[in-house]
């Protein structure tokens, strides 16, 4: 992609495949993400950027390093991997990443939260979008509904399908969540695999300040999580992660994974970078046309 | 009569925040709550302004309202507001038992109240809370139509004992009501005189009960316009007066038509002075979303549904026994 095409606010046609690949190469599928993450954002003119632009990386990742199984032409294929957006307002980057696959046409992402739309403001099942596994965006819900299915499948269907959720750290305040941490490994859910978005920020400021979860990685240890810390602006040390946990579940360890990933937020666009106040905003049309010409300097 | 006009647009989230201030200023014991979204449901002004009585609980709403029923119980009184899908139903078994059942002295604040949320869509647009909050025993459901009566309806529930609820919006909605118009807990006002049809309704639907009188008026049909915001305890008398002086009513809520100020009048009247009555509210569906403005007139929430559900109650009416509508007519939704 030329930088012209890298800066314009309208979407392309582009597509990538989810073979495994060097890690370095998923540096442009996070970076194009992140570009239709502003890019729908600015035209739906509400919605959150920074969790989104943070973790697209982990996106990048999860979708197109050959972590996950799917079919972007059949997202309901039986054997597919499924996923769960436990932290449902980050949504923008997940339609962002669903479209970069392939599962829909680019261009539909320029109706987030619009009238009608398939892309609600948090995730909606009753509107069919293909690869949306559930409804969310009250927190502390997704994780208990992906444990859920994680139990469905090893437990009662004996199946090898495995189930990622992904959690923001703020998140971990609700207690619904040590329930459903609990849960995953009383049941030896190896086929479970936890992201938590490690950006130290929520709406109210920084996490010790709004009420402290720290220490995380202990916690989740604790809980009885194989745990394990990356830096999830790093696409190698992601790899690292997801692999850690395939091979948990490929030696049946009876344990589940957790993956704190430090991440932070609005990573990209240095006027949003690590400040918590873009949380749940867009970007103006000036912003947008800067965060453009930030992000096409990169790979 | 008084007659009331427009006086501008405001959230009624704004009349919360002030309303708190005003609280903290007059009591030492009114203590707050943040659950992560203080700047959009306006606790922020209580904390900028007492920072010493205010607490950050994080995204815990069930333990926020079950701290806040300790803190009634040594004495306090304590204000916990987050939006009203996370703070009336995700802690409503905290709400029965340790407020509720406690008669603790906990005061809620409900934000994101109705699809007027807007773009969030569904997930966040709560339309249900106010059936919830009216069955519980001891607790006292407020639904205010504009700023200023959100600010007195917030003194209000902060200066009475015992459980209390107030439910508010994001978006702006228009205010009519002054410092000096009356509020009191328990009452419901007349706004419009009239006794051809009785438009009873809460929040935002109450302005668009105003403008669809008028466009009544205007065929020569004269409406009552009550404002109900005591959803619990509730105005039986007045509400029983309007169905005897006009003999047809219609009900108009931003919330299902199931359960909420529709099912409050509908018991009243079933019980004192039956007559039709045809309820304007969401329909027995989730929201979605979209712009406040489109969504309002998606899920008829306008004043072109209260004017036309009018006219089907009055026909009901001047039907006589004959209103009582055959199986086959009866609509899906009630
Ligand atoms: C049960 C519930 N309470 C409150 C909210 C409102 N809310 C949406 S996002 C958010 C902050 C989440 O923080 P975090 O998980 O750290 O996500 P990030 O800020 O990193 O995007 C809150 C409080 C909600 N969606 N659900």
């Amino acid at each position: 992609m030329d930088v012209a095409t890298k800066q314009s606010l309208d979407f392309n046609t582009t597509t990538f495949g989810n073979e495994r690949k060097d890690p370095q190469d998923l540096i442009p599928i996070a970076n194009e993400i992140r570009r239709d993450i502003i890019r729908s954002l600015v035209r739906a003119g509400s919605g959150h950027s920074g969790g989104p632009l943070g973790s697209a990386d982990i996106f990048a990742a999860l979708y197109f390093g050959g972590v996950m199984r799917y079919n972007p032409q059949d997202m309901h294929w039986d054997g597919r991997d499924r996923f769960v957006l436990s932290a449902g307002h980050m949504a923008p980057v997940l339609y962002a990443a669903l479209a970069n696959a392939g599962c829909f046409p680019k261009e539909e992402l320029g109706t987030l939260r619009k009238y009608n739309t398939r892309l609600q403001g948090h995730p909606g099942r009753d509107m069919h979008l293909p690869g949306i596994e559930t409804s969310s965006g009250s927190l502390g819900q997704g994780i208990s509904i992906a444990v859920g299915m994680a139990m469905s499948d090893k437990l009662v269907d004996g199946s090898d399908r495995r189930v990622f959720t992904l959690t923001g750290d703020g998140e971990l305040q609700e207690g619904s969540v040590w329930e459903a941490a609990m849960a995953a490994s009383h049941f030896g859910l190896d086929n479970f695999c936890w992201i938590i978005d490690n950006n130290d920020c929520q709406i109210d400021g920084r996490l010790p300040d709004v009420m402290n979860v720290y220490p995380i990685v202990d916690k989740c240890v604790a809980f009885g999580f194989d745990t394990i810390e990356v830096d999830g602006h790093d696409p190698a040390d992601l790899m690292r992660g997801f692999d850690h946990f395939l091979g948990n579940q490929a030696r049946g360890t009876g344990k589940p994974t957790a993956i704190v990933a430090k991440t932070y937020m609005g990573h990209g666009v240095s006027f949003m970078n690590d400040k918590f106040e873009w949380h749940g905003k867009p970007p103006s049309k000036d912003q947008a046309a800067e965060a453009l010409n930030e992000l096409a300097m990169m790979p | 009569m008084k007659t009331y006009e427009l006086l501008g647009e405001k959230p009624t989230r704004f009349g919360f925040g002030e309303g708190l201030v005003a609280l903290g200023e007059r009591h030492s014991n009114v203590i707050v709550l943040g659950g992560d979204i203080t700047g959009s449901v306006l606790t922020s002004m209580f904390k900028d302004k007492f920072p010493d009585r205010f607490f950050s609980i994080g995204i815990a709403e069930q333990n926020a309202t079950t701290i806040a029923a300790g803190l009634a119980l040594s004495g306090k009184i304590p204000f916990f507001a987050s939006y009203g899908a996370f703070c009336a139903l995700r802690n409503a078994d905290q709400l029965r038992i340790s407020v509720a059942y406690n008669e603790a002295n906990v005061k809620i604040g409900g934000g994101h109240a109705g699809i007027s949320v807007g773009p969030d869509g569904a997930t966040h647009q709560v339309l249900e809370e106010v059936a919830f909050l009216r069955t519980l025993p001891n607790m006292t459901m407020l639904v205010p139509a504009d700023f200023e009566e959100a600010k007195k309806a917030t003194i209000a529930m902060g200066e009475m004992h015992g459980p209390a609820y107030i439910r508010f919006g994001r978006s702006p909605v228009p205010m009519f009501t002054t410092p000096d118009t009356p509020f009191e807990i328990g009452r419901a006002l007349v706004l419009r005189e009239g006794t051809d049809v009785a438009l009873i309704a809460c929040g935002a639907m109450v302005w668009e009960s105003m403008k669809a009188a008028d466009e009544l008026a205007k065929k020569g049909i004269q409406a009552r316009v009550i404002n109900s915001p005591s959803i619990k305890p509730f105005d039986f008398a007045t509400v029983t007066a309007a169905a005897r002086d006009c003999g047809a009513i219609v009900t108009a809520e931003e919330h299902q038509v199931h359960g909420g100020l529709g099912g409050a009048v509908a018991e009243c009247t079933a019980k004192n002075a039956p007559v039709p009555i045809e309820f304007v509210g969401v329909k027995d569906s989730f929201g979605g979303s979209g712009e406040p403005e489109e969504l309002m007139e998606k899920f008829g929430l306008t004043w072109k549904e209260i004017y036309a559900s009018a006219l089907v109650a009055m026909d009901r009416r001047d039907k006589g026994s004959s209103s009582v509508r055959a199986i086959k007519d009866v609509p899906q939704y009630q």
